[in-house]
């Protein structure tokens, strides 16, 4: 099987170690990843944002970037949303792309069988699952459920954890106040876990987290659940 | 937002209105807890049902139907109607209701009406109208008359008073009621019984009524409207002449259909499993109830966004308001900011298709995208995607040159080639080595504009210098 990783925009300039962590966990498991260079962005912001022209290229070379690989794989729920329902809308090309792409945890439970990733994180640590994998891709606890079985992590329950973080692309800038006030919310209830480490599937919803947390002074650290399965602290 | 204005459009861009609305600690709190409760009834009683998902699919064929089928089922329902006994009147838009309720109003001589809470005549400002034409509507939903004795306007479309507690309703009737002194109390019991006095002698006295519908019945003529309180009942059957004012996408083709929408409804808007009233009337019965029935059937842009194939789902709607309650956004800063009638993620794709997207420019922007309202909506409107649909036109509907399209399509540019984002990110990376160098690991506190509306709230991350990309080529490639 030929694996695709897409990074993602936000992840190439921003968090590099989470595509790190990507290839270190699948490498572990006995696979070989390829990184076609060809490949940008999926087109969200442009497409949420009211800019869907601008989006169609991008699906464009997304579908012809991964062309040649039987899975693709990205550790974003939100930028997989895009792919898997979006980019078959945009250009018909894309449909074969979009079937094949998954969000990490899907690619690790739906088709690789894995739920035991043989990782170590001795920490206590809450999940928010972020909205586009909850709702478009419907993760469900998949990504909990690779988190249960990593070793010496103590997961907290985040009370509220499926509300919005207030993140929503440029929603954070447009509508600057709402979205702070969503995140202050947000922000309490990860506080009120005592939990060390936030995760999600997302880092664009926890740069916005993380950001409310370091701003706040807490003592808790956003990171993206890759980097716990890839074991991160061994 | 206050009564007089555009019913539809404040003018009033979303982020100001929200930002003026944040500050308001009581407002969060009221809403907070209202919404919550609201939502957790909700979510009980949809639950017990096993075939809720099936009962969300019927509910949005019936209503793709009905829009694939207007105009027959509009001609259906006139004829119906008419031979029970209605008189069937058609309003192209809201100036043009008003004339013909204000009319029918002033050919039965009357100077008071009572009113069933409606959401159109809401939208189409009739209460104004009919004071403008010396008529006094007396609201006679409890909600909708503590916001009309407080000269407001609702923030709910099934709630209209949820921004006010007990204390500040008491000192709306202590000071706005007639027949309310400074005895009265905040206990809800002694609210409603002050409210109860005051209608009943509303409901004895009047001649005309005015209501809404929730469902129009094609087939039979026959009009529904579904209530908590009974004030309804009493509209609709006690006064001589009663004028249903009816969006015309109300209509449902067949009486069975209604055992769909009766079993969404309710579940989805208060949380019951059925509602306290149901009161359904085809045209006139002879020597019971209104002896002339009226039906106003009005357009006012919903034709408009009928033409649109991904827009018209937006017409679906039962204004149940099950989107509001799980809303983050509407949470948080209630219903006036959105500067119209129809608030909440509704109101964010109703509105802007109602008056044009040119009046209501920033609705479609107020929403993370987060999906509830999808998840919550009984006749599965996808909210999220109708609100992307709407961004395109408000982008294309903003007049010149603006700062946020050369961004996209800087942003588009430097991402349109494998190579040439590689150094993008490079540059991203070098540009911003002084500030990691400064900074030492700490995160970025303040930012120019536009980012510092970030900054505002969060602190901002740093590249840390090398792309994923020029790592990839360092260990991979050249390995």
């Amino acid at each position: 099987m030929r694996i695709g990783l897409f990074i993602t925009c936000v992840n190439d300039l921003l968090y590099p170690g989470t595509g790190r962590a990507v290839v270190r966990l699948l490498e572990r498991l006995g696979h070989r990843v390829g990184f076609p260079l060809e490949q940008t962005c999926c087109g969200q912001m442009h497409h949420n944002s009211g800019y869907r022209d601008l989006a169609v290229p991008l699906a464009r070379r997304f579908a012809a970037a991964f062309r040649g690989y039987d899975a693709i794989v990205a550790p974003s729920g939100s930028c997989v949303a895009m792919v898997r329902d979006v980019h078959p809308r945009l250009v018909p090309e894309a449909a074969g792309t979009a079937a094949r792409t998954y969000e990490l945890s899907e690619f690790l439970i739906d088709v690789l069988g894995v739920t035991d990733v043989g990782a170590r994180f001795p920490h206590r640590v809450t999940y928010h699952p972020s909205c586009h994998g909850l709702r478009l891709l419907r993760l469900g606890d998949r990504p909990l459920r690779l988190l249960r079985a990593v070793r010496d992590i103590e997961l907290v329950e985040l009370p509220g954890a499926e509300e919005c973080c207030g993140f929503g692309g440029t929603f954070a800038v447009k509508n600057a106040d709402v979205s702070g006030a969503m995140l202050a919310d947000k922000c309490a209830a990860i506080r009120a876990t005592g939990a060390e480490y936030v995760t999600a599937a997302d880092n664009s919803c926890l740069t916005h987290i993380g950001g409310g947390l370091s701003r706040l002074g807490a003592p808790v650290t956003a990171v993206h659940y890759a980097e716990i399965l890839a074991g991160r602290d061994a | 937002m206050r009564p007089g204005g555009d019913p539809l459009a404040s003018g009033v861009p979303f982020p100001e209105a929200a930002r003026a609305a944040l500050t308001r600690a009581q407002l969060r709190r009221n809403l907070h807890r209202a919404t919550r409760t609201i939502r957790g009834k909700r979510g009980r009683v949809v639950a017990e049902l096993p075939d809720w998902e099936e009962l969300r699919a019927a509910g949005s064929a019936i209503k793709s139907h009905v829009l694939a089928h207007l105009p027959e089922l509009l001609l259906r329902f006139e004829e119906a109607a008419t031979a029970a006994g209605a008189r069937v009147h058609w309003a192209r838009d809201a100036a043009e209701a008003c004339r013909i309720v204000v009319g029918l109003v002033r050919e039965t001589g009357a100077r008071e009406v009572v009113k069933v809470k409606s959401m159109l005549t809401q939208e189409i400002g009739l209460n104004e109208a009919l004071a403008g034409a010396g008529i006094t509507p007396i609201e006679t939903d409890l909600a909708e008359l503590i916001v009309q004795l407080a000269g407001d306007s609702p923030s709910h479309i099934l709630v209209p008073a949820i921004h006010y507690n007990r204390r500040e309703i008491r000192d709306i009737f202590r000071e706005r009621m007639p027949g309310t002194g400074p005895e009265l109390t905040d206990d809800p019991q002694a609210l409603c019984e002050a409210a109860r006095r005051y209608l009943r002698e509303r409901f004895l006295s009047a001649k005309v009524a005015i209501s809404g519908a929730n469902f129009a019945v094609a087939e039979t003529g026959t009009l529904v409207v579904l209530e908590s309180e009974g004030n309804g009942r009493m509209c609709l059957t006690l006064p001589e002449t009663l004028i249903s004012v009816v969006g015309i996408e109300k209509l449902v083709p067949t009486f069975q259909d209604l055992e769909v929408f009766l079993q969404l409804l309710p579940r989805s808007s208060t949380g019951e499993r059925m509602n306290p009233y149901t009161s359904l009337w085809t045209g006139v019965t002879p020597g019971d109830g209104p002896q002339n029935v009226h039906i106003v059937l009005v357009d006012n842009g919903r034709t408009a966004a009928l033409a649109d194939p991904v827009g018209r789902q937006a017409l679906h709607c039962i204004r149940c308001s099950a989107c509001l309650n799980v809303c983050p956004v509407y949470e948080r800063v209630g219903g006036h900011a959105y500067g119209s009638v129809y608030p909440g993620p509704i109101g964010a794709i109703l509105s802007p298709q109602l008056t044009g997207v040119a009046a209501n420019r920033t609705l479609p922007f107020a929403s993370t995208l987060c999906g509830a309202c999808y998840d919550a909506c009984p006749v599965r409107i996808d909210i999220p995607g109708v609100l992307v649909h709407l961004r395109r036109a408000a982008v294309a509907a903003r007049p010149g040159p603006s700062a946020e399209r050369t961004a996209m399509r800087a942003a588009a540019w430097a991402m349109g080639g494998g190579r040439r984002f590689g150094r993008v990110l490079r540059l991203a990376g070098r540009l911003t080595a002084p500030l990691r160098w400064a900074l030492r690991g700490r995160r970025v506190r303040r930012l120019p504009w536009p980012l510092s509306a970030w900054t505002a709230a969060r602190d901002a991350p740093l590249p840390p210098g090398e792309s994923f990309r020029d790592w990839w080529a360092r260990t991979r490639e050249e390995a």
